[in-house]
């Protein structure tokens, strides 16, 4: 039965053709148990501890728009139930390595992707991954807030409602909201227009739809550089919140917040070493307790300490 | 001395820097002669305006909605708009079912499926090419295919296909391009960060369309299409080729079959019929023909921007 389910979580990602994986995919919440059910049953399988509770295992990854590398050779592993931060200066392909987490550069014609990226085992980039199903284990938030332009109940149910979910709908989209610690503020107001809501309530609510096709991991890119300073605060309680069901990856500019809520940190940084292009490299992952206090690279250093970016 | 330093004060002295610069004459001069431009503009079109109520005015204020409801006739006492108008209005149809699906569907295949590569920058560049092309050219193209086709599947009437489906499908590829145009620019006004959001939670290509990218992009879509129907409904050169009716003719009591492959006529070609007739009689139903176009054409404008207003959404 476990190697079954395991079996089961590794391969929903690629076309389901047998009735059981039908199954796994039909409901979204089934989905998440099975991929949840994989992991943990690996991990009694195996004695191996440490690298069962890995979530993303990127191996020598190369980014490239047309001819321009973006990203080089960048290897880091994204563990379950944690904060990852992604910083560094602008351009130095930190979003760009976010972006190819959830196959996000797909959208982008020219983007090419070398290395693996290796998701609970299984390699998105692998043949026969359909992107679609990928973004739904893998849920995004982006830096500006882009509620799709409904009703605050209808940018909560579509995620789920296209997934196939027939279930409570009124009590997945309350449910959603009150993780976002949102429902208070609009529960008198579902059916009226996202976009009437404030800049951080948006914010909040684009989590919420995020986490409302119940993913595995939510990804985000800057969530609070459009917002005040107690926006920010909240959405930092909420991802501190969040992480207890979910592995949250987030891109940030700010050194503060990564510090504040990460729990490991992957510093990235420009080299200009290639003819003059601005190709975005790895320079040091570790616990963020490490990385701001007492970094292994004088970059890293450089960087935290404000005398660089 | 004293009384020097009081009147150089930090008061006196920031006053005088920020005292404004000199009188520019090239400065001043550069608005004035915008609005001059603008103002000219103006002019002509109050100058048409006034010129052709004046003519029409004789007409209009003696016969008023008798001229609008009656047929075409040989007296200039009795004619009237009614045949142009209804020839509009079918050719507005034919021109509706044709050209919005096909260009509609044309521009959200070029906007939201098609790779960006140097082919489909040619036909981007080729669509633009064909909404310029003189419309007398799309009368040639409307005869010689359109027509020929009337014959061939049989709806010839009595006319030798020169009826409204021929003259409608006629207008409908002329404003193709212009539909298209119209609704790849409400395509592309659509932001990408919706798109991304539809993607990130797991739609497919299909599904951020349907359910996001064309939803959004209506209002625009319907605002363009209606303008484009307005400028079908003005054109006069390609319907004379496809053969609209510029003289006398009667509908009677002709069935929907026979009306729809029998003779036609359009406002605009009303309009140029009756110009070509000697008398100021003529002069004056020309001018009150253009009155009623010109009322019709506002019209479809003011609902266009009545719609844009009504369901414009903000980001």
């Amino acid at each position: 039965m476990q190697g079954e389910r395991e079996s089961m979580g590794d391969e929903h990602l690629t076309e389901a053709s047998d009735p059981a994986d039908e199954a796994s995919t039909k409901s979204h919440h089934a989905v998440s148990v099975s991929v949840g059910a994989a992991a943990e049953s690996r991990q009694r399988a195996s004695g191996d501890a440490e690298d069962q509770d890995i979530v993303f295992d990127i191996e020598h990854l190369n980014v490239y728009y047309g001819d321009f590398l973006a990203v080089s050779d960048a290897s880091l592993q994204i563990r379950e139930n944690e904060i990852t931060a992604l910083i560094g200066p602008s351009g130095c392909g930190k979003t760009t390595v976010l972006r190819c987490l959830d196959r996000m550069n797909d959208l982008i014609e020219s983007a090419r992707v070398e290395g693996s990226i290796k998701y609970h085992g299984v390699d998105i980039y692998g043949d026969g991954v359909d992107p679609v199903e990928v973004r739904r284990h893998i849920g995004m938030v982006f830096q500006k807030p882009n509620p799709f332009p409904k009703s605050i109940y209808d940018n909560i149910a579509f995620g789920p409602r296209i997934a196939g979910f027939k279930g409570d709908m009124d009590g997945l989209v309350e449910e959603s909201l009150r993780r976002a610690v949102l429902f208070d503020e609009v529960k008198d107001k579902l059916n009226d227009p996202a976009n009437a809501l404030s800049g951080g309530q948006q914010q909040r609510l684009c989590i919420a739809r995020a986490i409302a096709t119940n993913p595995d991991v939510v990804l985000m890119d800057e969530p609070c550089s459009a917002l005040d300073p107690i926006a920010t605060l909240r959405i930092e309680e909420l991802m501190l919140e969040l992480k207890q069901d979910y592995t949250i990856v987030i891109v940030t500019h700010n050194m503060q917040q990564a510090a504040r809520v990460s729990d490991r940190t992957a510093f990235f940084t420009v080299d200009m070493s290639r003819g003059g292009q601005r190709t975005g490299v790895l320079v040091e992952y570790d616990d963020t307790g490490i990385i701001f206090t007492k970094p292994s690279q004088k970059a890293t250093e450089d960087y935290i300490t404000g005398r660089f970016g | 001395m004293v009384s020097r330093t009081k009147t150089l004060s930090a008061t006196d002295v920031v006053q005088q820097t920020l005292r404004g610069r000199r009188y520019d004459l090239r400065a001043a001069a550069f608005p004035t002669a915008l609005l001059a431009t603008l103002l000219i503009s103006l002019l002509f079109l109050a100058v048409l305006l006034i010129d052709i109520i004046t003519d029409a005015w004789s007409v209009l204020s003696t016969r008023g909605l008798d001229f609008v409801s009656s047929p075409l006739s040989l007296s200039a006492e009795s004619a009237g708009v009614w045949q142009g108008i209804v020839g509009s209005l079918m050719l507005a149809v034919v021109v509706a079912l044709f050209s919005f699906p096909i260009g509609i569907g044309a521009a959200i295949y070029l906007e939201e499926y098609a790779p960006d590569n140097r082919f489909t920058r040619f036909i981007n560049t080729n669509i633009r090419n064909l909404a310029g092309v003189p419309s007398i050219v799309y009368g040639l193209l409307g005869f010689t295919i359109f027509v020929g086709l009337m014959k061939l599947v049989g709806l010839e009437g009595g006319h030798a296909g020169k009826n409204v489906i021929a003259g409608g499908l006629t207008l409908a590829s002329l404003v193709l391009p212009i539909v298209i145009i119209t609704t790849a620019e409400a395509l592309r006004a659509v932001p990408d960060s919706i798109r991304e959001a539809g993607f990130a939670v797991g739609a497919t290509r299909w599904e951020v369309i349907r359910h996001h990218i064309i939803p959004s992009a209506a209002p625009g879509i319907l605002t363009g299409t209606v303008l484009t129907l307005a400028r079908a409904f003005g054109e006069t050169a390609p319907l004379l080729l496809v053969g609209a009716a510029t003289g006398f003719f009667s509908t009677g009591n002709a069935g929907f079959l026979q009306k729809l492959t029998g003779a036609y006529t359009a406002l605009p070609v009303t309009i140029f019929s009756w110009s070509r007739q000697p008398g100021a009689d003529f002069r004056a139903l020309t001018a009150a023909a253009i009155v009623v176009l010109l009322a019709v054409l506002l019209t479809a404008n003011a609902t266009a921007i009545i719609l844009r207003n009504r369901f414009e959404r903000k980001w």
